[in-house]
């Protein structure tokens, strides 16, 4: 129950990311100019005469002076529209759909949080996906082959955690170039986070290979011959993939907070490509904050998601029982 | 004594390692502190190859490494080009910045942590134990990047706490008492945001931990015998429970270390994370290499701390 509702939760935030060029009224890069700061668009439907409409609208905002407050115009009202322009809604031109307000440049908040959330989720989740390899690559051999391998691995994985992860993360991103398109900001991201994680999946792998090593059927099969390549193959990798799936779960909300909190320090993906962190950055002036509390959206939006996958991450643990 | 020498002499090595690797690693990096220096007009070619000379930068690796040692043994830790001056000074101003940051944080948060997970082990089950469960749960997906925005929001707006930095403008000239309350004052924010991001895990590390000895046999056999409740769990049940908690408090410095650093940028505290932020923005690797090898001797004492409190609390491990 508790693991098909969390199963339910993550699947429909990663829908909304994935298919943002349906789900947002705008694209992330739309300016409107004339509404800087614009508060969120209130959805109506009865109109001023106390008349109920099916189809929801929107009055028409103007603004009283440049940076001041905004006020509904009655007298201007517009339709939503749905399954208009490829996309699932949108307000009648020249009618504005702000569900989440706008920033400074009249971008819709909205839908830069769907779109920003393409960069931080895949860094997340591709970054996990090369430290997962990592770790089973290096895991295995250590675990299965043993000798100096093994006393490698664990020598190097030592000196890898000898720093606070933050620190590592951003030593290494140190050492490369600041200045950087998005493209490449995004393959350094996933790189640097994913070489960065392997250590603590490597551990973990290795200490189920060693088990798994001593295993009866395993033993069985080296006596009938069986290669190493084969033994690996066959029964030592089916038996890490709890293992590697928990971990899965751990890691990729790990390093989707590690992508959002690179971009927020200026380090990773930048304008005008929207990612979480360097729209949060946005709301790091607190004067900004607090004339412009939905400026919040992009770090609010992390939240179900990581707790989406820490409860996932917490039933399977559960199910696998202690000692993982 | 012998398991102490031993441990130190490990961290040691350790710590060369790190240094090694990372010497290794900025000699890879493309460009150096005067690399930005080359796109500008008006600066002749030669000139920044002169420079790169002069701050011995042109030097093969191993000498550089050899000079960098001898200059730590000095205390200088190398030289800032972007400060201007030798590295270790500016390291000896933020440590204690960090320390003090971390070190409350640490405190209030075992503090905390120790008797609400003790009390939700004791109440398993019950109505309250689920809400508390949800609670943590929630707790623990607010990254400290949004609670610190929202604090330091909620602090300018309201006024009541200082909106960041580690003293208000003119503490100078203020009696002690006052600026030690200026201080607890600015260290609110920073800390409660800390003490928020741990506090879920050390409850659960305790909550588990403190209910593992309450199901184990040997409290069982305690309470057939009649021994009363609150002695079973202070008395025979809390210092049993306490060794795998030794080990967490090693663990968890490193998270706490790598959440410091960003609250630090946040609120402008004083601490090695802004001076960290400068160094890489500045491409000035003597100032990363510094902070690095602190933060790296931060965590490894740290860790060492708990492996001795770890030998003195638990006999098995002293083979």
């Amino acid at each position: 129950m508790k693991l098909r509702l969390t199963l339910v939760l993550l699947a429909a935030l990663h829908a909304f990311v994935v298919f943002a060029a349906f789900f947002a009224p705008y694209d992330y890069a739309e300016q409107h100019r004339d509404y800087p700061f614009a508060p969120p668009t209130r959805v109506h439907f009865t109109d001023a005469a106390g008349r109920f409409h099916l189809r929801p609208f929107v009055y028409g905002v103007t603004q009283d002076s440049p940076g001041g407050d905004y006020r509904e115009d009655r007298g201007r009202r517009y339709p939503v529209e749905f399954f208009v322009h490829g996309r699932l809604f949108g307000a009648g031109a020249p009618g504005i759909l702000f569900l989440w307000g706008s920033d400074g440049f009249g971008r819709d908040v909205f839908s830069r949080v769907l779109y920003g959330g393409q960069i931080s989720l895949l860094t997340g989740l591709v970054a996990a996906f090369l430290s997962l390899s990592l770790g089973l690559l290096w895991g295995t051999l250590a675990g299965f082959y043993g000798g100096w391998v093994d006393r490698l691995l664990m020598r190097g994985a030592e000196l890898f955690l000898a720093l606070p992860w933050l620190y590592l993360l951003l030593a290494v991103r140190a050492f490369l170039p600041l200045h950087i398109s998005t493209t490449q900001a995004f393959f350094l991201l996933v790189a640097i986070i994913g070489t960065v994680g392997w250590v603590r999946p490597a551990r973990m792998i290795r200490g189920v290979v060693l088990s798994a090593r001593e295993r009866g059927f395993v033993l069985a099969a080296r006596g009938f011959g069986a290669s190493g390549q084969y033994l690996i193959r066959r029964h030592i990798l089916p038996l890490t993939w709890s293992v590697v799936l928990t971990q899965a779960t751990v890691l990729i909300p790990q390093y989707i907070l590690a992508e959002v909190t690179l971009s927020f320090l200026g380090l990773g993906v930048g304008e005008p490509v929207p990612s979480w962190g360097n729209m949060l950055a946005d709301a790091r002036q607190y004067h900004t904050l607090i004339a412009h509390t939905w400026m919040l959206a992009p770090g609010l939006a992390t939240v179900p998601l990581l707790l989406g996958y820490l409860t996932l991450a917490d039933i399977l643990l559960e199910r696998s029982g202690p000692g993982y | 004594m012998k398991y102490a020498a031993r441990r130190f002499l490990h961290s040691l090595f350790l710590l060369a390692g790190v240094s090694v690797l990372s010497f290794l690693f900025a000699d890879l990096a493309p460009g150096d502190f005067f690399s930005e220096m080359r796109l500008e007009r008006g600066v002749a070619a030669g000139t920044v190859d002169a420079l790169r000379a002069r701050h011995g930068l042109d030097r093969p690796l191993p000498v550089r490494y050899a000079a960098w040692l001898g200059s730590m043994g000095r205390g200088e830790f190398g030289y800032s080009l972007a400060y201007n001056s030798a590295v270790g000074p500016l390291l000896r101003q933020r440590i204690p910045g960090t320390l003090l940051l971390t070190a409350s944080a640490t405190f209030l948060a075992w503090l905390m942590a120790i008797p609400l997970g003790i009390w939700n082990a004791t109440r398993r089950g019950t109505w309250s134990d689920s809400i508390f469960k949800v609670t943590l749960a929630i707790l623990l997906s607010i990254p400290e990047l949004l609670s610190a925005v929202i604090f330091l929001a909620i602090a300018v707006e309201t006024g009541w706490l200082p909106a960041g930095g580690m003293h208000a403008p003119g503490a100078e000239s203020q009696a002690a008492a006052d600026r030690f309350r200026d201080t607890l004052r600015h260290l609110v924010i920073p800390v409660g945001v800390l003490v928020l991001g741990m506090l879920p895990v050390l409850i659960r590390h305790v909550r588990g931990s403190v209910a593992d000895c309450l199901d184990s046999p040997f409290a069982l056999a305690a309470r057939a015998h009649g021994i009363p409740r609150r002695r079973l769990l202070f008395g025979h049940v809390l210092p049993a429970a306490l060794n795998p908690l030794i080990s967490l408090f090693g663990f968890s410095l490193g998270t706490l270390l790598s959440a410091s650093l960003l609250v630090e940028v946040l609120v402008g505290w004083p601490g090695l994370g802004p001076l960290f932020l400068e160094a890489i923005m500045a491409r000035d690797f003597a100032l990363v290499l510094g902070v690095v090898m602190s933060s790296t001797s931060l965590l490894i004492t740290g860790n060492l701390v708990a492996d001795l409190l770890l030998y003195r609390a638990d006999p098995r491990i002293r083979t």
